[in-house]
């Protein structure tokens, strides 16, 4: 193990900043917006004190800043940027266009609940509801978990050549203080390789990109992303485990928590895995055998790994933050397709709990499992506040 | 005026543009000046149908395809990362059509130019969505046929080269292809002049969608400069006019004659054009 990194008193915001430095990317088209900016103002100040040397472009739009960041990175350089809620959904067109052009981008996403209404809270809907542009999501659930993961985001990324997005929500982790010990630059250095594209845009080496294809170029183009795509379980477990080796903290792409012998499975996403941690302790000192799955890594969904997990749970119980009208909550869908078709498959109850930045806590999670392991789960996601 | 062309062999034959397509022409002496140390953006528009399907191209340098909003930001992004790799020499050029610059691309390519993006974008104006079968875009001047302006456009043309003037840039100039040395000049002077965005808008006619023969490109760009509907100029840090070539007193009526796309208007509707002509000259000729 090489030198420790130093222990700071962090927002979880900052501590991507953190790692963003250490990652050291060259272009970061930049454009506010809350909850996010502080990740951008941190980098700006490294960028100011000399700590960081990168090319900071003051975009007009969330699209732009997208659209500069997909060319900066196909003319051959690490990039960063960072979002959160209609800034997301502005880029939702470069999203895609980023996947397609396997530009391995990584971009910090702070979930915030979507207009119309207006409103600044911590919600997954923005982020969950890009699933399908062909970007790596990881959902975080503190400040030193965003930290570690935006490193190793830059890792998988470029060895996948598809863009990540590393998520956590809205105060509850992006502006929360907390001790985040730092991966030491020594470490960081031994972690992640120069980017060093072998394809970019280069009068030398003559290559374009973008221009219209056949039907079969198109497909084929399509099934090669799908096969990257299905490659990222594997480049994440093993990126997770070095970085395990390298710094004392791994996290697996899904985590079991005191699942022994437990007659239901709280699954969640991000901070509410925090306070479920609590309520697990506090049931499981109650004698009410109840675990915890928290799937950190949502694209791709780690299907086979959340089926071997599962195998032999008489019940699970999501606890969903967000919410699409007419199917219900994400993970919920996600889980009963992955489930699908198991022998002895456990039933699911799908609850929307903490929908546009509510607060659950541990004694309303525990009342939520009493009452999930008591009734038989419904069809559709319900609301539980 | 003369300024010999000097052509480094970058677009080439083969290219599937319309025969007589004046922004092939265009293409040939904006690219054959700049050279080969480039690199093109070029957004979904006739442009990029020239440039070729993968994995063909009629352009001998890299050429990435953006979406149709976003040319001046995809640019910029391509140069911002040549210059952290220490890359000084390579030309960073956006290609785009009047839809992708006066509407759609506007907002991105205004951010470019007060960024002080080192790029050069150049809009290939044909004065209408062109490639999706002629739909009016804000380019598309007074009373002029469209698909969607069946009985002719309500309003002007929106004035893009003074719209980028107010941006204090280094360099704009109009151009267009009837006058081939000239717009090979305001390119090469346009690649010279580093440390900001350099806008070129060069008009292109459409012979699809203006209803004019194939071979009447270069003779209705040429009437567009004489009727005084198209004057041809410089503009240097937002302040230094140079015109290069004005009205010669060739009535509008000239112009448009040779034009389906004006075949509907009365001798009231020329006499209207002719003042709006006559009053945006006069507006434009005090600043030289």
């Amino acid at each position: 193990m090489s030198a420790q990194g130093k222990r700071l008193l962090l927002n979880g915001n900052h501590a991507v900043s953190y790692a963003v430095k250490l990652a050291a990317p060259r272009v970061i088209p930049v454009y506010p917006i809350t909850p996010q900016t502080p990740i951008l103002e941190k980098i700006t100040d490294f960028l100011a004190d000399g700590e960081m040397d990168a090319e900071v472009m003051t975009m007009e739009s969330e699209h732009s800043a997208m659209a500069a960041a997909i060319t900066a990175s196909l003319a051959g350089v690490r990039v960063f940027t960072a979002t959160a809620s209609q800034g997301l959904l502005l880029m939702h067109e470069m999203l895609h266009y980023a996947s397609g052009a396997r530009a391995p981008i990584v971009m910090a996403n702070v979930n915030r609940t979507l207009g119309s209404p207006w409103g600044f809270w911590p919600d997954q809907t923005d982020s969950l509801a890009q699933r399908d542009v062909g970007w790596i999501q990881y959902y975080c659930e503190n400040g030193q978990e965003s930290h570690d993961t935006t490193l190793l985001a830059f890792r998988v990324a470029e060895q996948a050549m598809l863009p990540a997005m590393v998520i956590h929500e809205a105060f509850y982790v992006s502006h929360a203080l907390e001790a985040v010990e730092l991966v030491s630059p020594e470490q960081a250095a031994s972690y992640l390789p120069p980017f060093a594209p072998l394809h970019r845009l280069d009068p030398l080496i003559g290559e374009s990109w973008g221009n219209t294809v056949s039907q079969q170029m198109f497909q084929d183009h399509r099934r090669d992303l799908g096969e990257a795509m299905e490659g990222v379980a594997a480049l994440a477990k093993a990126a997770d485990r070095e970085l395990e080796a390298l710094v004392g903290r791994g996290y697996g792409i899904v985590e079991q928590y005191r699942c022994d012998g437990a007659e239901l499975v709280i699954a969640t996403m991000g901070s509410m895995t925090g306070t479920a941690r609590d309520a697990v302790d506090e049931l499981r000192s109650e004698g009410v055998a109840v675990g915890l799955l928290k799937v950190k890594l949502f694209r791709p969904f780690p299907a086979t790994d959340v089926r071997e997990l599962l195998a032999g749970v008489p019940k699970v119980m999501v606890l969903d933050r967000n919410f699409a009208p007419g199917t219900g909550g994400f993970l919920f869908q996600e889980l009963k397709s992955a489930l699908y078709g198991m022998r002895g498959a456990p039933p699911i109850h799908g609850y929307l709990a903490g929908v546009g930045g509510t607060s659950i806590s541990p004694a309303a999670i525990k009342e939520l499992a009493r009452g999930a392991l008591a009734e038989e789960p419904s069809a559709n996601s319900v609301w539980k506040g | 005026m003369s300024y010999q062309i000097e052509e480094q062999k970058v677009f080439n034959s083969g290219h599937s543009a319309c025969p007589g397509c004046s922004e092939a022409l265009a293409i040939r002496f904006i690219l054959n000046t700049l050279g080969p140390d480039t690199i093109a953006v070029v957004p979904p528009s006739c442009i990029a149908i020239i440039s070729g399907p993968q994995p063909l191209s009629s352009m001998r340098i890299p050429v990435y395809q953006s979406t149709l909003e976003s040319s001046a930001a995809s640019a910029a992004g391509i140069k911002r990362a040549l210059t952290a790799q220490g890359n000084d020499h390579t030309t960073v050029v956006a290609i785009a059509g009047d839809g992708g610059t006066y509407d759609i691309g506007f907002q991105s390519l205004s951010s470019a130019a007060e960024r002080g993006e080192d790029i050069i974008y150049i809009c290939l104006d044909n004065e209408g969505y062109m490639n999706t079968g002629s739909q009016k875009s804000s380019a598309t001047p007074s009373l002029a046929y469209t698909t969607s302006t069946p009985a002719g456009k309500g309003t002007p043309k929106k004035n893009m080269a003074e719209i980028m003037a107010a941006h204090d840039i280094p360099y704009l100039a109009t151009a267009t292809t009837g006058y081939p040395e000239d717009l090979a000049r305001k390119v090469a002077k346009a690649q010279r002049l580093t440390g900001g965005l350099r806008f070129i808008v060069a008009l292109v006619p459409c012979l699809d969608g203006w209803g004019i023969p194939d071979s009447a490109g270069p003779k209705v760009s040429r009437l567009a400069v004489e009727s005084g509907v198209f004057p041809l100029y410089e503009v240097e840090n937002g302040v230094n006019y140079t015109l290069n070539f004005g009205p010669k007193d060739v009535p509008v009526a000239d112009y448009t004659a040779l034009q389906k796309r004006y075949r509907h208007l009365t001798a009231k509707d020329q006499e209207f054009l002719q003042k709006e002509v006559d009053g945006n000259w006069a507006r434009l000729a005090k600043k030289f």
